[in-house]
Order: structure tokens, then C-alpha cells, then sequence
């Protein structure tokens, strides 16, 4: 299987991503999205590394894996807060922060 | 991914329905719309490349490429720096987790405590902890309202077990 069909792969699964996060309304699902977008990166960054032999492409995949473990795990942190103030979990309600 | 798994049962099947509602109309369509176009567009932008490399399959690699061993030996030589920064980003991000969805005394008011014995005993008993809510009385006394309670409590007694703490 030559690479381009890895990258096709990789940007179906990221387009599918963006379109969640666009029209989704629930941070949970917003969140599940985003860590789709991200995992299209991987394979992307996988198929490259691959690609040149080399594996320096796949450790910038697994530190990749530990920022979105990051960004999910205060994500969902958030999730939980609003859950304890009864605020509505969805992101279309909570505009405290735009401009 | 089990995370998910238990924020998802701790906000429960009340928000599941938000789950379903997508926003409406416009939006949704020029979203698939702004997905379907970035599909495209990358789908361009890989196969019609001019990197002769990404139409084939690469070089032949030895057995074990990619392997525990040699991503073990290249995280722990050459990108050391990379793992110690991830390893103290780890750790400041389940810190700030804890912190961001931990119980706040004052700033909101109490949770209500929710046992099973509310369930399964009958309402106005009399116990110690319907004294203290202010929830004695029959369901009847509680419907007249406190003030309707107290205006009665001068002539007949509205519910007879209703002081019988």
C-alpha cells in the first residue's frame, strides 16, 4: 500500500473531526472530535515516518498522544465543573468568554 | 478514552440528549459542507502532489522498525528533553483536572445528600434527618406550605403526625 493512501485515510478521519466539532454542541462530543482530528495527524505522521525509515516520526505521534491526554483530561475537568454548577453543558450556552 | 467512559456515566442520560441535537439548519449544512470541502481539498493535496516519494510504498525496512526497542532507545537518547516535558505536562494536567472539578466549599451551596433510605422509607416519619431539613410532617402538611401550616397550627392540627418528633 503506497503512503498516499495512508494520508487519504488521514484526512478522512480529519475531515470527519472537523465537521463533528463544527456541528456538535456537547463538549463531550466536541472533545471526541477533536482527539479524531489529532489521531488523523498520527497516522499521517506514522505513514511519513515510515515512509523515510526513520522512527523520529513516531515519537512526535506519542508526544502528540500525551498533549491530547492533556487537553482531554482538562477538558473533561471543565466538563465536570459545569456538571457541579448545573450550568447547561453545551457550548453554544456558554459564551461568558467571547469578546 | 475511559475517562470519557466515566464522565460521561458521572453527567448522565439527562444530557444525552444533547448528544442527538446537532445545531440547526444553516450552520449544520455549511459545516458538512466546510468538512466535505476539506476532504477534497486534502485528498488534492496528497494525491496530486509532486513528491514522487507518497505514491510509493517506501523503502524496505528492517523487521522490527518502529519496535519498543527502537522507540525506547531514540526516546530515551535522543529526545530525552521532549519525554521529560511531556512527563511534567502529564502532571500539571491531571493536577489542574483535580483542582478544576474538585468540590468547592462555599462558592456554590451544598449538595444535596441523596441516600437510599429517602427512597425506601415513607415520607414524614418523623426522623432526625427530615428535622433538621425542615421536612416533618405528612406530604399533606407539606403541600399547605409553611404559612398555610401555621396559620392552621392555631386551630386544628393539620396533620396528626406531624410534631410527633
Amino acid at each position: 500500500v503506497s503512503v498516499s493512501w495512508y494520508l487519504v485515510v488521514s484526512a478522512l478521519v480529519f475531515s470527519i473531526g472537523a465537521g463533528g466539532v463544527l456541528t456538535r454542541r456537547n463538549p463531550l462530543v466536541v472533545l471526541l472530535c477533536l482527539e479524531l482530528m489529532l489521531n488523523a495527524a498520527n497516522i499521517a505522521l506514522i505513514a511519513f515516518s515510515r515512509m523515510w525509515g526513520n522512527v523520529d516520526g513516531q515519537i512526535f505521534a506519542i508526544i502528540v498522544m500525551v498533549v491530547a491526554a492533556c487537553e482531554v483530561c482538562i477538558g473533561l475537568g471543565l466538563v465536570v465543573a459545569l456538571y457541579r454548577r448545573r450550568l447547561p453543558i453545551d457550548v453554544d450556552e456558554l459564551r461568558e468568554l467571547n469578546g | 478514552m475511559v475517562l470519557y467512559v466515566f464522565v460521561v456515566s458521572y453527567v448522565g442520560m439527562a444530557e444525552a440528549s444533547h448528544f442527538k441535537a446537532p445545531i440547526g439548519g444553516g450552520q449544520r449544512v455549511l459545516a458538512m459542507l466546510f468538512a466535505f470541502a476539506l476532504f477534497v481539498e486534502l485528498s488534492i493535496a496528497v494525491l496530486a502532489s509532486g513528491l514522487q516519494a507518497i505514491g510509493t510504498d517506501g523503502p524496505t525496512v528492517a523487521f522490527g522498525f518502529g519496535g519498543p526497542e527502537q522507540i525506547g532507545r531514540a526516546l530515551l537518547t535522543d529526545f530525552l528533553l521532549p519525554f521529560e516535558v511531556a512527563s511534567y505536562l502529564l502532571l500539571i494536567a491531571a493536577v489542574g483536572a483535580v483542582v478544576l472539578a474538585r468540590r468547592r466549599g462555599g462558592i456554590h451551596e451544598e449538595e444535596q445528600r441523596v441516600s437510599a433510605m429517602s427512597f425506601l422509607r415513607p415520607p414524614g416519619v418523623g426522623t432526625m434527618a427530615e428535622a433538621v431539613e425542615g421536612r416533618t410532617g405528612t406530604p399533606v402538611h407539606r403541600e399547605l406550605g409553611p404559612s398555610a401550616g401555621d396559620g392552621a397550627a392555631a386551630g386544628e392540627p393539620t396533620s396528626p403526625r406531624g410534631s410527633g418528633l
